[in-house]
């Protein structure tokens, strides 16, 4: 697949204290990838430094192939981004910072346009409400809509669903879903809800302490014969010996208590469940637990730092 | 660019505070005006004592060009305070708002964002001093009438004719806009060191006072330093008042402001376009 974003070795110190040390990675066309990090793990750095808003000490970032070094003002009118919050003029309407930041794109738009993307994110009605007075949410979907009024191809999004109620996250995330599907864009999103972008990520990018841990396709990444599955029971002391004896077996991950763990595709509970209930096991709960989740921490544990690549 | 600079005054214009400056200006105008009607014949009387006694000198003193004169000289901190609020919040106001990431996150070169924000910055001071030349002249003249202008200085005095002045104070407003320019132009620099608005305006405010001493102290070991401090050439706009007018040292302190102006905005491009943007 044709890259749009690619970075090599790319590097950035503060004050002596390394936060991005040697990343390369590359993203392809169209895919929405789920960059992934803990607090202070580089992910902003990194976006910031796709953007031009800070300097790499070393190592170079190519969009469309073309260095960004040199090519910063041509290269960015073909990006959107949210760094962070999507701050704005809040004693300005929303219809005049929509309006102010596409001028500032360096190409005409016109104000159907302007009346679209206010559209797609669902603030038309409200555009001339000053933007002190819009919510968290509004704030967010403003920026989307500044972000990607000059229609670019690519959309660098840090944290877009901070400070969102779950209604709004789930609308961000629809958009997002739009977006990529119906629009074609490619997107960077980084999260701390990896629920989210489990959900929308069609790549994903892991760092840790300025480092690369993995990159890489999430059907690669997240197998889903690699997932949890929890089975709580009524307590039966020989539940555990007859599971032991049988097919199911072979996916048993840990028992504790009344909690069985199966690592094993979901896909298959359906007929673990038939088989516990036809062994008179009570069960009275089966949840998938997030595999995202799970390989997330796995990865950004302290005792696993080594580059990994798929 | 003009596209931007529009778009940098809509911001300017549209935002409260922005009037804020030329509501001060407007009310210490006034201030000084009703002062000058209510005790103004006795400031004169005192101010003229020692020309009195070996001058008659007859007429409408307390006029309307004097009161300008007297405003302006009164003027001379507070005008450079309300430049540097405006200036001094140019980047830094972005950088507070969380603006300027989104800004920079567009097609639009560093230095051009801060050639943007010196024009604005330098048509506010323009429009700040054309308001200043409405309610201190126009006002004064409304109020006190026209005359022959008298300019009292420590051991002269130059009466310059009613018919000679007005050109006179067009030429100190313009070299005016010149002066709070360099001012304009030192705050935009500080504004692009700091992270937030208030050091910036502080600091130009500092600068400018202490530097504004060091031009006024009588002590010869500032002596030779006061001709390359800007603050000595700010106030080069009296010269128009003088007779003759000394259009050689007014022409070299304006060289002077415009090299500082130059000097504060190369650096400011300079290093801004270095900057690592963390806000």
């Amino acid at each position: 697949m044709e890259t749009i974003i690619e970075t090599r070795n790319l590097s950035k110190s503060f004050k002596g204290i390394k936060a991005v040390d040697g990343i390369s990675f590359a993203i392809g066309h169209g895919d929405v990838c789920g960059f992934l990090g803990q607090n202070g793990a580089g992910k902003s750095t990194i976006m910031r430094m796709l953007l031009g808003l800070i300097y790499p000490d070393s190592g170079s970032i190519f969009i469309n192939g073309t260095e960004f070094g040199n090519h910063r003002r041509y290269l960015l009118k073909n990006v959107g981004a949210i760094i962070e919050r999507p701050d704005m003029y809040g004693y300005l309407s929303g219809w005049d910072n929509l309006k102010i930041f596409a001028a500032l794109s360096d190409m005409k738009i016109p104000a159907a346009r302007l009346h679209e993307v206010l559209e797609i994110v669902g603030l038309k009605g409200r555009e001339k409400d000053k933007v002190k007075g819009y919510s968290q949410g509004m704030k967010q979907r403003l920026g989307i809509a500044i972000a990607m009024v000059h229609k670019p191809d690519l959309l660098i999004l840090d944290e877009p669903t901070n400070g969102l109620d779950p209604q709004g996250i789930a609308e961000m995330r629809a958009l997002l879903i739009s977006l990529s599907k119906d629009h074609g864009k490619t997107i960077l999103i980084s999260s701390h809800l990896l629920v989210e972008i489990e959900q929308i990520a069609t790549s994903m990018l892991i760092i840790h302490k300025g480092r690369k841990v993995v990159e890489g396709p999430v059907n690669k990444l997240l197998h889903p014969d690699d997932s949890l599955v929890e089975v709580i029971i009524r307590a039966d002391s020989s539940a555990v010996g007859r599971l032991s004896l049988s097919q199911w077996q072979k996916y048993l991950h840990s028992t504790e208590d009344t909690v069985l763990t199966f690592k094993m595709n979901p896909g298959n509970a359906p007929a673990l469940n038939k088989w516990l209930v036809g062994e008179n096991i009570d069960v009275l709960e089966i949840r998938s637990k997030h595999s995202l989740e799970e390989y997330f921490l796995s990865l950004t544990n302290d005792t696993i730092i080594k580059d990994r690549a798929i | 660019m003009i596209q931007l600079l529009r778009i940098e005054l809509y911001k300017i214009f549209k935002r409260p505070r922005t009037y804020i400056s030329f509501g001060i200006m407007t009310a210490i105008t006034f201030v000084i005006q009703l002062a000058m009607l209510t005790d103004g014949k006795t400031f004169i009387g005192f101010a003229m004592q020692g020309i009195n006694e070996q001058f008659d000198i007859q007429g409408n003193i307390l006029n309307g060009y004097l009161v300008t004169y007297i405003i302006l000289q009164s003027l001379l901190v507070q005008i450079p305070l309300l430049v540097a609020l405006v200036a001094g919040d140019s980047l830094t106001g972005e950088a507070n708002l969380g603006t300027l990431r989104l800004l920079l996150t567009k097609p639009i070169t560093r230095p051009k964002l801060v050639l943007i924000k010196f024009f604005s910055s330098f048509i506010y001071t323009v429009l700040l001093i054309i308001w200043l030349a409405i309610v201190a002249l126009f006002f004064s003249l409304l109020l006190f009438g026209k005359g022959d202008m008298i300019n009292l200085k420590s051991e002269t005095f130059i009466m310059i004719m009613q018919n000679d002045v007005m050109w006179r104070y067009a030429a100190a407003f313009g070299y005016a806009v010149l002066a709070m320019t360099t001012i304009a132009s030192l705050a935009l620099l500080l504004s692009a060191f700091a992270d937030n608005s208030i050091g910036p305006i502080i600091s130009t405010m500092g600068i400018v006072v202490v530097l504004t001493i060091l031009s006024n102290l009588q002590i010869p070991l500032f002596n030779h330093i006061k001709p390359y401090l800007f603050t000595t050439h700010t106030i080069g706009w009296k010269g128009f008042f003088d007779e003759p007018v000394p259009y050689a040292a007014i022409a070299r302190s304006a060289m002077v402001l415009i090299l500082y102006t130059l000097g504060f905005l190369v650096t400011t491009i300079f290093y801004f376009n270095r900057k690592d943007i963390k806000s």
